[in-house]
């Protein structure tokens, strides 16, 4: 079992979720999150006065997936979430101990 | 539940609804659906019916006259009650998201306190010693002014609208002088925002609604010193303020810049003395809150006439709205070319820059020149800003000091320049038949020929500055010795919703508890949820 986490655009959160569904791949979990990177932010005005916009906001997806699919699951984020521009994001993936369905008390694989 | 209709029935019914709509139009209508025939000779009020004689027609006449002058003077002060939600739009949306509740119900409360304060004392002090008000019936129990040497110094009469006051022309004018002594009242809680005590403000608003306001409001429109500057020393027709950029915004302003100045800058405001941004939460609310404004100005200026007879309200109406789309104009224009984008806090500051300064010359001034003010407003709100900002180093989130105390004095000087004879004859007891040595003269600056009103009006500037700020500094000074203006670091980083006020302003944000929650144990095999939905039926 493995998470995988993918830090992408806003904008292109619709098109990698219709992609997964596609896959059957329905579990995740998102969350909106600021952050830095290579994308340095912006300087604007504000009342005369500069200011720097330099936590860019983000979606975090979260996904748990048996090991086999995790190679198809990271195509499909990073040909959806690609936009080639600095600040297309990026995916980290980690292992997971197990999982437990709360409404049923399954288990391990059977949870996910 | 579902429901299913029956298709046809529905069809049927339908055609049914439309035949008996289409019989009940067909009669002919014993109404007058034209209004032609409605109001004639019968509805004037005669010993015969429907021939009057000509003393009861003159007295109809006269009643129609000053029942206009009513709706128009109630509804103008209806308009700018509601300017009240356009300040506080503002300056919530101004500031930090943190603070939202309190800047919210900082903008409530001062229309609480002041209104009471006006009724108590603000009103008799401000009013007192007017005299009759022609425009609303002339009825003169406002006739006691104390004066020194034969110049007005306050009214003292009036107060809680109580004996001789009881009366529907003195009540009419107090409902459209106390919304504007709530503008005043309201312009400081923008500068102060963020890091003053609701404590503070509450007794700030008193003073403001029974001391700072009134007084200065006596001296110009209340038949005080300021005003007899023309009749007395013979310049021009006096302090001449039509609708309050002086008596109003800079009187609001001074006391905004005072408080500010003996709050000091918000914590983060300054780094190593150079100013930060701190960017206001909700923008959008900013904008509506001064299209509401601007909209309430139209009672504001117009309105001041007290008079709906007065035609002159159409050229007070559209100075009003030219100066402010101009005044934004202005300022969205010099945003951009300086910063590169246009900046919308500064194009709602330049909106209400232009507004504050077409207030006092509104009925004075020509359109050119309405639009030139508004102009001149647009640029100077955001320099005033700079300069408050990083030479001053006065921290004012919203504004206010630029807007409402920097704007207010260029409407008032704007007056002394740019009236120009049109309208006005008679103001403040000068030139009733003929001025400058022409019948019907009215107000007139400097470009059209009379350097003695903009004497009068470089005066009033220099006075309502000196007292605006100069007793308000005092009086914000005293209280904080005594119980501190100013909210601890630890609340201010916190935001003021929960230390000063107790509730949040968005309290979606902060983890709470669902109604499936119960403290006490279950018995086994039972879930939390289980119970609590036997509890409260859940249907769906």
């Amino acid at each position: 079992m493995k998470k995988i986490e993918a830090i992408i655009r806003s904008s292109r959160l619709e098109a990698v979720k219709e992609a997964l569904g596609k896959y059957n791949i329905h579990g995740l979990t998102v969350t909106h999150v600021l952050g830095c990177g290579l994308q340095r932010g912006q300087t604007e005005y504000y009342r005369g006065n500069l200011y720097t916009v330099n936590l860019l906001p983000k979606v975090k997806l979260e996904i748990i997936a048996l090991d086999n699919r995790v190679p198809e699951i990271v195509e499909i984020i990073s040909r959806e979430a690609r936009t080639g521009e600095i600040g297309d994001g990026k995916i980290f993936i980690y292992p997971v101990e197990t999982a437990i369905r709360i409404r049923t008390g399954e288990q391990g694989e059977d949870a996910i | 539940m579902s429901c299913k209709i029956n298709k046809s029935a529905l069809i049927n019914g339908l055609i049914l609804a439309a035949v008996i709509i289409l019989i009940l139009a067909l009669p002919a209508w014993a109404g007058d659906p034209s209004g032609t025939a409605t109001g004639s000779a019968a509805d004037i009020p005669a010993a015969q019916a429907g021939t009057p004689t000509l003393e009861e027609l003159a007295t109809a006449a006269g009643k129609l006259k000053i029942g206009l002058n009513f709706v128009w003077t109630l509804l103008a002060g209806f308009l700018v009650f509601f300017m009240q939600a356009g300040f506080a739009l503002v300056e919530t949306g101004f500031t930090r998201a943190k603070n939202a509740a309190h800047t919210m119900a900082m903008n409530l409360m001062v229309f609480l306190v002041g209104a009471v304060g006006f009724f108590v004392l603000g009103f008799g002090l401000m009013f007192g010693g007017l005299g009759a008000v022609a425009n609303l019936g002339g009825t003169p129990p406002l006739n006691h002014e104390l004066t020194a040497g034969g110049w007005g110094l306050l009214g003292l009469k009036g107060f809680f609208l109580n004996g001789d006051a009881y009366d529907v022309g003195v009540f009419a004018l107090f409902l459209f002088q106390m919304v504007f002594m709530d503008t005043a009242v309201t312009i400081p809680t923008g500068a102060m925002a963020e890091r003053v005590k609701f404590s503070a403000v509450v007794l700030g608003s008193f003073f403001i609604a029974m001391f700072l306001y009134p007084i200065f409001g006596n001296w110009v429109w209340g038949g005080g010193w300021l005003a007899q500057l023309g009749a007395k020393l013979g310049l021009g027709h006096g302090a001449v303020d039509f609708a309050g950029s002086g008596v109003v915004h800079s009187i609001g302003g001074a006391a905004g810049l005072a408080g500010a100045l003996i709050l000091g800058p918000r914590l983060g405001k300054y780094r190593n003395g150079k100013p930060a941004a701190i960017p206001g939460h909700d923008i959008p609310m900013a904008v509506l809150g001064t299209i509401i404004l601007f909209f309430g100005w139209f009672g504001f200026n117009p309105g001041s006439t007290l008079s709906g007879g007065d035609l002159r309200i159409a050229v007070v109406a559209v100075n009003t709205m030219m100066a402010g789309a101009v005044g934004g104009l202005a300022s969205m224009l010099y945003t951009w070319w300086r910063q590169g984008k246009p900046d919308p806090s500064m194009m709602c500051n330049g909106v209400l820059a232009g507004l504050v300064a077409i207030t006092a010359p509104s009925a004075f001034v020509n359109g050119p020149v309405a639009c030139l003010i508004g102009a001149v407003a647009g640029i100077l709100v955001v320099w005033s800003v700079y300069f408050f900002d990083h030479i001053l180093k006065i921290d004012d989130p919203v504004g206010a000091i630029s807007v409402h105390l920097v704007n207010g004095l260029w409407g008032l000087l704007a007056v002394g320049l740019f009236a120009d004879g049109t309208y006005g004859a008679g103001w403040n007891g000068v030139g009733a038949d003929s001025y400058l040595g022409v019948a019907g003269q009215g107000v007139t600056g400097l470009f059209y020929g009379d350097p003695g009103q903009l004497v009068a009006q470089l005066i009033n500037m220099v006075v309502v500055f000196a007292w605006g700020f100069g007793a308000s500094y005092v009086f914000y000074k005293i209280l904080d010795k005594i119980i501190g203006i100013r909210v601890t670091p630890e609340a201010e980083e916190q935001g003021l919703d929960i230390p000063e006020m107790g509730a949040l302003a968005y309290p979606d944000f902060m983890l709470t508890f669902g109604d499936t929650y119960i403290a006490e144990a279950v018995s086994t095999g039972q879930t939390a949820y289980d119970k609590r939905r036997r509890e409260v039926p859940v249907h769906n």
